[in-house]
Order: structure tokens, then C-alpha cells, then sequence
């Protein structure tokens, strides 16, 4: 189980596309994407499937599912379980309604898997300002985790998660365009993972306890990117983001893209990303004692740590306008090699003479995605 | 939220003033699909679940496009 994390991700992935194009209705498009993530001992993969449709010009419609198909041996699961499989299934409906220049989307989602269950309903707005020159943006969104442990009937848990959004897009000349997003996330309930233990010392060597997490968590994070139109047909994307919370997590990342089409069937697209964060006050990987402090932690995504990834798309569109009923085909292929350097989170499957001394972790992991398109 | 909140207001007074200064005969390029930034959803939403399954953030993701008068 990957905990709560699920849930948010099914609050940020409903609700953004809502806001993505305000005065213009997403395209009409069915996409059919194979993902597989690779790395760390991970291997998760399956189909995601969204398909999207407007009526009268004023109304879209789309619908998505989303499947993970978890194979699981990493560290964590090596040093305190064994390995598992699982499935997650997510289903989501949205609807954006174009009236001027605004538009309003309302999106509901259900993800389930065996020991978890997260439902989410996001609102949206958006409009033009400014003779179409800016568009300010609106979102609020709601989520309810149901969250159980495999093997353990009685334990039940609930946690409750609200996103506040706001975002701004600026054309500021006829080649480029920026905007910042903000984002504030609360959550309450139970946050922590029920399976995940820390490590303290007990005479010269160590011993575990379950985790205990707070029971809210307030986050904001704010994004600006940036699009700039080239000398020839081709665009620079950038961003940075800059993050931090109640846990004392403080984290920020930066990117940058090339989008070069060649002729008018194939485009290229070349990705760097650098992300860094630094602990959660309640981290260690190794506390002096038994119950050290109220909140413990030693899951390695609230350490201190670095990744970088680089990565390659390449897309190909055909039979354009060839049919009445069909605008094109495009098929999509995309590589990114991510590395994550930890620099407070030790491989203890290395035995030491001294606890505290193992060499610090890191992984490579590769994700790839297959998609395949009709425009119509 | 109170701060944003301020940013708007004020972004709002000040465009009673503001001509377009991106005519909409001059968005050509901002239309082209090379610079939308969220040109394939699926794929977007599925990286923002890559990083938020092993990164500590959350928020913020996503394009947020439009203002290029593209109807």
C-alpha cells in the first residue's frame, strides 16, 4: 500500500483539467496510455483510458479509467514485509460547462483497492480577462480515504483532504506566455502509513515501532512556468515550484522542455527535471530510543533527498482529415530515467558493526509511457 | 488565501486601464499546440502520479493554459 498519497493524487489529477483552457473546451480526443514505472524494486504498470467529448460547443464531457498493477519489493517492503502485489483501480467523470468566457467544470472520482478507498468531488473556474490576454482561475476540491491493513479486520481508518487553487496565465508577448499556480492542501485523519515501521537503537544494535504521523497536515506550493515560441516552429517550456508544509517539509523543483515538431507528423520532445526536498521535522532514520518523540517517521518520501530525471518523447499523427468522422491518429512513445540520491535514509539491508551506519540509499527507476490517440 | 485573494483585487483594478497589447490577429504561435501546456492530459496526470508517489510535495501541478484567444 503506497497510503494517502493516492488520495490527493486523484484530488490534483480530477481537478486540474478543469481549469486547464478557459474560453476554449478541451479537444474531443480518446487517448489510450500504457505506463509502467520501474525501479527501486517497484514495478507498476497498466492502462489509463480517457476519452473526452463535447456537445453543442458549450458542454464536454470525459470520462477516465486508470488502473496500477503493483508489483512491490522495495526496501521498505524487503525490511519489514515481504513482497506483494496489488491492484488499483480508478474511475473519474467530469463535465465542463462553457458559458462566455468562462468555464465551469465539476469532476468526481472513486479509486479503490484492496486496503484503501478514496472518493473526491472537485469544483472549477475559470475566465478570461483583459481582451483574452489573462485568465485567472478558481478550484476547490473535497476528498474523503477510507484506509484499512491487510490481515488486520479490525483496523479501520478515515482521513478527510480539501484543495484550495488559484491560478493566473499572462500572454506577454506574441511568443510567450507564463502563469503561477497556487495551491493550498489540508488534510485530517489518519495520515501516516499503517504499515510502515521506524527503527531505534537498543544497545548496539536496533529494534522497530509502528509510525505515528500527525493528524493534519497543511501544505501550499506554488508553480510558475513559462512558454516561449522560438525563432522556428518549435517551444521552450520551463517551471519551478516552490513547496512547504506543516510537517517542516520544504521542497522545490525546476524543469525544462523542448517541443520540436519536424514537418507536420513528427514532434520531439526533450525533458530535465530537478527536484529536492529536505526532511519532515519528525523524520530519522534511526531515533536514539523507543517512542523518541509524539511523531515518528522513517518513510524515506518525507527525507531529505534529491532526484533528477531526463527523458525523451516522440509522437507521430497520421490519416489527418482522411475521414469525416476521424481528425487524426497520433501515437506517442516517452522515456524518463529518473535517479533518487537520499541523503538520510540508509540501506539497512547492509549489516554494520554500529546501527546508523549503513551507506545511504538511492535507486534508479524508468517510466515509460505508450499512448495511442484519435482526434474527432 | 487572504494574499491571493489581495492579488486578485488588485489585478482586477488595475485591467480597467490595460489595452490588449497582443492583438488577437498576432496569437498565432501562442495557438500552436507546441505551446500548450498541458497537451496531453493523460500523460501529464500520470507524471504528477509518478512524483507525487515518491516525492513529499503535492500541488500546484498541472498547466494552467488559455488567455491566447484561441477560439
Amino acid at each position: 500500500m503506497r497510503v494517502q498519497l493516492r488520495a490527493l493524487i486523484a484530488i490534483v489529477m480530477l481537478a486540474v483539467p478543469g481549469l486547464g483552457s478557459a474560453s476554449v473546451l478541451p479537444e474531443d480526443r480518446a487517448d489510450v496510455l500504457y505506463h509502467r514505472y520501474e525501479g527501486g524494486g517497484m514495478t507498476i504498470d497498466g492502462p489509463s483510458v480517457l476519452v473526452r467529448k463535447s456537445f453543442a460547443g458549450k458542454v464536454s464531457v470525459s470520462a477516465n479509467h486508470y488502473v496500477d498493477q503493483v508489483s512491490a519489493a522495495s526496501i521498505d517492503v524487503m525490511t519489514s514485509a515481504s513482497p506483494y502485489t496489488e491492484e488499483r483501480k480508478e474511475n473519474s467523470l467530469g463535465v465542463d460547462y462553457l458559458s462566455g468566457k468562462a468555464i465551469y467544470s465539476l469532476s468526481v472520482t472513486e479509486s479503490t483497492e484492496n486496503d484503501y478507498e478514496a472518493s473526491t468531488v472537485a469544483f472549477g473556474a475559470s475566465q478570461d480577462f483583459f481582451g483574452d490576454l489573462t485568465t485567472i482561475s478558481l478550484g476547490y476540491a473535497r476528498g474523503t480515504d477510507d484506509i484499512f491493513r491487510t490481515g488486520d479486520p479490525l483496523f479501520s481508518a478515515e482521513a478527510e483532504r480539501q484543495n484550495f487553487r488559484f491560478g493566473l496565465t499572462q500572454v506577454l508577448t506574441r511568443n510567450w506566455i507564463v502563469s503561477v499556480s497556487h495551491e493550498l492542501v489540508t488534510d485530517e485523519g489518519f495520515l501516516n502509513n499503517p504499515y510502515r515501521s521506524v527503527r531505534y537503537e537498543v544497545g548496539g544494535s536496533y529494534s522497530f515501532q509502528s509510525e505515528r504521523y500527525p493528524n493534519t497536515r497543511t501544505s501550499e506550493a506554488t508553480a510558475w512556468r513559462s512558454a516561449y515560441y522560438l525563432p522556428w516552429r518549435a517551444a521552450v517550456h520551463a517551471e519551478y515550484r516552490d513547496f512547504k508544509d506543516s510537517w517542516g517539509i520544504n521542497a522545490h523543483d525546476w524543469s525544462l522542455a523542448l517541443v520540436q515538431p519536424w514537418r507536420d507528423q513528427l514532434e520531439l520532445e526533450l525533458r530535465y527535471r530537478e527536484y529536492s526536498q529536505g526532511n519532515a521535522d519528525f523524520y530519522s532514520d534511526l531515533f536514539p530510543f523507543q517512542n523518541a518523540q509524539n511523531f515518528l517517521a522513517r518513510d524515506k518520501e518525507l527525507s531529505t533527498f534529491d532526484s533528477s530525471s531526463y527523458g525523451f518523447a516522440v509522437s507521430w499523427e497520421f490519416l489527418r482529415k482522411r475521414y469525416h468522422w476521424l481528425d487524426r491518429l497520433g501515437l506517442r512513445v516517452q522515456v524518463d530515467e529518473y535517479d533518487f540520491d537520499y541523503q538520510d535514509f540508509r540501506d539497512i539491508r547492509v549489516s554494520v558493526a554500529v546501527p546508523g551506519t549503513e551507506p545511504l540509499y538511492s535507486f534508479d527507476a524508468t517510466v515509460t509511457q505508450i499512448m495511442f490517440t484519435a482526434w474527432y | 488565501m487572504s494574499r491571493l485573494l489581495l492579488l486578485l483585487c488588485l489585478l482586477t483594478l488595475a485591467g480597467c486601464g490595460i489595452k490588449p497589447w497582443v492583438k488577437p490577429y498576432e496569437r498565432a504561435r501562442l495557438a500552436d499546440p507546441v505551446m500548450s501546456l498541458n497537451r496531453h492530459p493523460v500523460s501529464q496526470s500520470y507524471m504528477h502520479h509518478v512524483h507525487q508517489a515518491r516525492e513529499g510535495t503535492r500541488g500546484a501541478e498541472g498547466g494552467a493554459g488559455g488567455g491566447c484567444g484561441c477560439n
